[in-house]
């Protein structure tokens, strides 16, 4: 698949001194949902700010659909689309008119029957003639998507769509996002939740302290760092791990009735068999055993920390 | 040129004029009706003809002016601010569009509004004293081109400004003192001469001297400088603009 959106060693040192992003090198796929992923801090909305042309750069080079983003920003800027962190709406205006300003101010000839498709799918045709002071605050982040994609964009930035929204609201715009995706649109998102981003993330890319840590696909990543665990339920509490399992390295939890093991499900051998065997011979009662994948946001916080302490 | 941009900007903004139509348009010419009353009907009549023009004529470029300069500023630079205080300027920095086509955008909308306030106001003065403007086209050009100067700089204003307080600044402090102090209720020939050579470092008394000329013929500098001012000011406000979206001073993080 070839890269919709390319940053080239990308830096941008605030007048302070902070340097937010450090050297940042990213491409992202045509038609992809990337998740970026990182700490408060750590560079994502000041990536998307760059890019998209609200922050300059220090150095380095963005292009969009192969437009520099500095020399040709007119048709760089017209195929993206970008939905803020904050709800910034002007209150007294009504939901139609600012979602047909976006479309007039990013160039694009009135188009009524397009605007309606838009309002329908986020579900807001009904308050189409209503200000925006007297919507919720998932309409309001709507209309801010409906604002972003209101030109049409090839490429849409997200940042942190579900913050102070609710689980139904979040599904039904995972729900948005999964369409705009087969319609062809190219998906950025930055999320706190990272059951969001392993909801709807092809690939996941983790930016901590300005710089890219890695970015890879979503399932080898979980493939790769994920580890296995497999939980031992006790019919009788122990207080502590019997010498015999001293090899395992095993953890004791739930106050004496759970010993965890941790695997990795790639290796030759995952030592299940033995410890099962020096289990029975021990004596213990099993009351029940269970196996569970470590999910990404324990891998986000183990790459994350790691890199800290590194 | 991204003209849909500039056309997108001007009709919110022109739309937000209509949707506050008391405050955009019936105030100004409220409180302009009370200085004719005030001034030119009340006591105007006890002032003799200034250059042999009744006091209460004399006084509708001054009124025009003053409406004008004030209104074109304040229309601009809340136009421009307000994106900045609510947040929704992300908008037009990452918009398709240059500096000079938003700049157009909200620096035509705020001159639109301001020269229909002051086309009102000239036609309220009808009411109150008898007019006949000597340069019609002229006068059309002055205020034309006096919106258009003093909403760039409102636009500026609005860029600089980091709250409220700091917009009402230069118009409270600056502008409405210069405006008085610019001949704008009286000649500076009825000044004493130290006062005259004084005056002419006021860069409005040009633009109120021009505007009354096109009114009765009768100038305090002669109108080819009234015109190199304003053309002058225009320029300076053009190009600060230009390097404010260069450096993203104000706007860009």
């Amino acid at each position: 698949m070839t890269a919709i959106l390319s940053v080239d060693r990308l830096t941008k040192t605030y007048a302070g001194g902070f340097t937010a992003l450090d050297d940042v090198s990213l491409d992202i796929r045509e038609g992809e949902i990337l998740a970026l992923l990182g700490p408060n801090g750590a560079g994502k909305t000041t990536l998307i700010s760059t890019v998209c042309g609200i922050t300059q750069a220090t150095s380095g080079h963005v292009t969009v659909g192969g437009h520099d983003t500095i020399t040709a920003y007119r048709a760089a800027r017209e195929m993206i689309g970008l939905v803020p962190q904050e709800i910034n709406l002007e209150p007294f205006e009504k939901v139609i008119n600012t979602v047909r300003f976006s479309r007039g101010l990013f160039g694009r000839p009135r188009d009524d029957a397009y605007l309606e498709k838009i309002l329908r799918q986020l579900s807001l045709w009904d308050k189409k003639d209503e200000p925006i002071r007297s919507l919720s605050g998932g309409m309001k982040r709507r209309v801010l998507i409906a604002k972003a994609l209101s030109h049409e964009p090839r490429v849409l930035f997200l940042d942190e769509p579900s913050a102070g929204v609710d689980v139904e609201l979040r599904r039904d715009m995972w729900a948005v996002v999964r369409q705009l995706q087969e319609d062809g649109v190219t998906i950025i998102l930055t999320t706190h939740y990272i059951e969001e981003a392993e909801t709807m993330a092809d690939r996941i890319a983790v930016i901590n302290g300005g710089r890219i840590l890695l970015v890879e696909e979503k399932a080898a990543l979980m493939r790769r760092m994920g580890r296995k665990e497999m939980r031992i339920e006790l019919k009788e509490p122990v207080t502590r791990i019997p010498s015999a399992l001293a090899d395992f390295g095993l953890t004791l939890e739930a106050e004496g009735t759970r010993l965890v093991y941790s695997y990795d499900r790639q290796a030759s051998r995952t030592g299940i068999v033995r410890l099962l065997s020096a289990l029975q011979e021990t004596g213990l009662t099993v009351a029940d055993v269970e196996t569970r994948q470590s999910s990404l946001e324990e891998i986000f916080v183990g790459l994350v920390t790691e890199r800290q302490s590194a | 040129m991204n003209l849909t941009a500039v056309a997108a900007i001007y009709k919110f903004e022109m739309a937000r004029t209509f949707r506050t139509l008391a405050q955009s348009i019936v105030s100004p010419v409220l409180s302009t009706a009370l200085y004719f009353i005030v001034f030119g009907t009340a006591i105007g009549s006890r002032i003799e003809q200034v250059e042999g023009v009744s006091y209460g004529a004399f006084i509708v470029p001054g009124l025009i002016m003053l409406t004008v300069l004030t209104q074109s500023i304040a229309n601009a630079s809340f136009g421009i601010y307000f994106p900045k205080f609510i947040g929704t300027i992300y908008e037009l920095l990452s918009a398709p569009a240059s500096f000079l086509e938003i700049t157009a955008g909200y620096v035509l909308a705020a001159a639109t509004k301001a020269l229909m306030i002051g086309l009102i106001i000239l036609a309220t003065a009808y009411f109150f004293v008898e007019l006949t403007i000597a340069h019609p086209i002229w006068m059309i050009v002055f205020l034309v081109l006096t919106c258009l100067s003093f909403s760039l700089f409102g636009f500026i204003i609005g860029i600089w400004a980091k709250n409220f307080e700091q917009l009402q600044l230069i118009p409270l402090l600056a502008v409405t003192p210069l405006v008085f102090l610019g001949g704008a209720f009286y000649s500076v020939s009825m000044l004493p001469p130290a006062w005259q050579g004084i005056t002419m470092f006021n860069p409005v008394l040009y633009l109120v001297s021009g505007f009354r000329w096109s009114f009765f013929g009768m100038a305090d500098v002669p109108v080819g400088w009234s015109i190199v001012a304003i053309f002058g000011f225009l320029i300076a406000c053009l190009a600060a603009i230009a390097w404010i979206f260069r450096t993203g001073w104000r706007l860009r993080a």
